[in-house]
């Protein structure tokens, strides 16, 4: 398969990451971006998400204004503000996060969707302050919360300025919860450590991608703590699922059925 | 090797030569000097007590002023000092009439969490801990203090029992992180973490943290939610450790010192971030030097933190925990006061008001308008 031709004209045709098959870019995207050849669900951006989960223009965000400080001054190989400048540039968005109000199949709801295309999702400040009020607003509107994970964690270059978003986010699903409210998580890939330990955990019903990553350490991490290979299927959503800690393996396509269903069994 | 019975008489700046670290190379050499004039003293008559007090002191001044400048990367090694006080120490220097609870019901007892009632000072209190082991044996049990989901599952357990009795929780937090093996994920060590995260937030009971030496990221952040989070002077409290970040960042653990100074992982900093309340502070040279100081230090923090805890109804502390909670780590700003800052810095507070228009009340510091 390695010698095939590679002078296809660029962004019309793609290779599945799984498979390998040639797919007419169109195709993928028709299908919400799964392969159509062996079903594996890619990463999409928030605002794909969106489009695909909500019911045409009822997608009222709230908190798009949030922008991250530096508070660590933290400099890597780029320094930090120059590192979310790019992100920024590239991707559109101010934030890993979107949230609002919108309807799903005629119910309305609270979502936030996570974007995997910036830092990967990382949670720093703005991440956290977003999950977290759009979490109060559906305490205070009684509205169902529903939460579309995808993250790499807690966001290193804020350091404990991220982790304490743990805290925060999990705290108002402690009101959220005592105020009888809903909240429906759909995990995607990836949806690991500090964001898997706290919010992406907690929901009442927790529905996952099919193969999607979840977990809470690194899978390298684990290899070389216990040094040994990692059985396989470790750490997937399916390995969730058969360890009690997700509720239904959801295709992409049923995901606006499957929510709006469980939102009728736990609706007043 | 070569105790003497009189090398304690340097008080508590005196340790053997196993014990110092690297940086503290230039007191093992005052130390050496002492020991170097004491043997004389024995051999010849002469009286070199006056040299030896003086050493004494030169001993101690340089301790104090090396540990109140440490810097990030020596504050990881003196947290992680294989003489640092542990739970355990605590236990026996500071809690009277302990009484261990074991098991969290469903999986197993996790000796990487050790939970019990206890008394502090004039408080009954449910104490929740991690423990790293004294003993090589002790460490491999538990695993160096790394918990697994049934020792978060086991601390909540417990501190429930404290909260139906009305019976403070007091958490001790020391470890390198939770654990990461197969078991530990199967077993669903994100859902206990974050579980831990949202009933410690509304557990109907005054809850008092302090880190007292590694705060290892959300391994320590699940048994590190309360109405008062405290870390002794040297411990130090990291979303990574700084070789992990090297290792993600510089792809190479050599740049741990750069990654301890980046992550702003001391008491300091992260008092001044509003990420803590308290810095506890250590005795001289460091807790490991004199543990019955540090304990001592440490029981008195929580017996007044209690004391004005205890004040309160239970409705106000959980509303003034939350409010800790949700005001916590909040760096960021409007994108529009983003624009005004740049054309007019007085501005920007203002401007930025709207974006926040949802936000609970306000701590002593705001952290929004700290940055900078």
């Amino acid at each position: 398969m390695q010698n095939e031709r590679t002078d296809i004209p660029a962004g019309v045709w793609e290779r599945c990451q799984s498979c390998g098959a040639m797919l007419y870019r169109e195709e993928v995207e028709q299908n919400l971006h799964v392969c159509p050849e062996c079903g594996f669900h890619r990463r999409i951006d928030a605002r794909t998400r969106i489009a695909q989960l909500v019911d045409p223009g009822t997608f009222e965000e709230f908190l798009d204004d949030l922008t991250p400080t530096d508070p660590l001054k933290f400099t890597d190989r780029i320094p930090y503000p120059e590192r979310i400048k790019s992100q920024q540039k590239a991707t559109g968005e101010r934030e890993a996060v979107v949230v609002g109000r919108a309807y799903i199949r005629g119910r309305k709801v609270i979502i936030g969707v996570m974007n995997p295309a910036f830092i990967m999702a990382s949670m720093g400040a703005v991440v956290g302050e977003k999950v977290t009020a759009a979490i109060e607003r559906a305490t205070e509107e009684n509205l169902p919360m529903i939460m579309v994970t995808a993250s790499g964690g807690a966001r290193m270059q804020e350091g404990m300025v991220s982790l304490v978003q743990m805290s925060k986010t999990s705290a108002a699903l402690a009101r959220l919860d005592d105020a009888g409210g809903l909240y429906i998580i759909v995990a995607t890939d990836p949806t690991t450590a500090g964001v898997a330990a706290s919010f992406a955990s907690l929901g009442d019903v927790i529905l996952a991608e099919p193969g999607a990553m979840i977990g809470f350490a690194g899978p390298r991490v684990i290899a070389n703590t216990i040094k040994a290979e990692l059985p396989p299927g470790f750490q997937t959503a399916e390995f969730m699922r058969t360890h009690g800690f997700v509720d239904r393996i959801v295709e992409r396509k049923n995901l606006r059925p499957e929510i709006a269903r469980i939102i009728d069994y736990c609706g007043k | 090797m070569s105790n003497q019975p009189n090398a304690t008489a340097t008080g508590a700046a005196g340790l053997g030569a196993s014990s110092y670290l690297e940086f503290e190379k230039p007191l093992l050499r005052i130390q050496s000097e002492i020991e170097e004039l004491r043997r004389r003293e024995k051999e010849s008559d002469r009286d070199v007590s006056k040299d030896i007090e003086e050493m004494t002191n030169r001993l101690r001044s340089m301790t104090k002023r090396m540990y109140s400048h440490l810097t990030p990367w020596e504050t990881v090694l003196v947290a992680r000092h294989p003489q640092r006080p542990l739970l355990t120490d605590y236990l026996r220097l500071m809690v009277r009439d302990f009484c261990e609870l074991a098991g969290d019901r469903c999986f197993g007892d996790d000796r990487a969490i050790i939970t019990g009632f206890g008394r502090i000072g004039p408080h009954k209190v449910m104490l929740v801990g991690h423990n790293k082991g004294k003993d090589t044996k002790e460490r491999i049990a538990c695993n160096f203090g790394c918990a697994h989901p049934e020792g978060y599952r086991k601390a909540l357990l417990k501190m429930r029992l404290a909260a139906k009795y009305g019976v403070p929780v007091v958490c001790l937090i020391d470890t390198p992180g939770a654990y990461p093996g197969v078991g530990s994920e199967e077993r669903g060590i994100s859902y206990a973490i974050a579980v831990n995260l949202m009933e410690l937030s509304r557990l109907r009971t005054p809850i008092v943290c302090a880190v007292i030496g590694e705060g290892g990221s959300g391994g320590a952040l699940g048994i590190g939610v309360g109405d008062n989070v405290a870390m002794l002077e040297h411990s130090f409290y990291s979303v990574i450790s700084p070789e992990g970040c090297a290792a993600i960042l510089w792809r190479t653990g050599e740049q741990r010192k750069r990654a301890a100074e980046s992550l702003k992982l001391t008491a300091n900093e992260l008092k001044r971030l509003g990420i803590v309340d308290q810095i506890i502070p250590e005795p001289f040279g460091g807790a490991h030097r004199d543990p019955a100081t540090a304990a001592a230090n440490l029981e008195s923090h929580i017996t007044d933190t209690l004391r004005e805890l205890k004040r309160y109804k239970i409705e106000t502390i959980l509303k003034k925990r939350y409010e800790r909670i949700r005001s916590l780590g909040s760096f960021f700003e409007s994108a529009q006061s983003t624009a005004q800052t740049r054309a007019r810095k007085a501005t920007a507070a203002a401007s930025r008001t709207p974006a926040r228009t949802r936000r609970t009340a306000s701590r002593p510091a705001d952290p929004v308008d700290a940055p900078g």
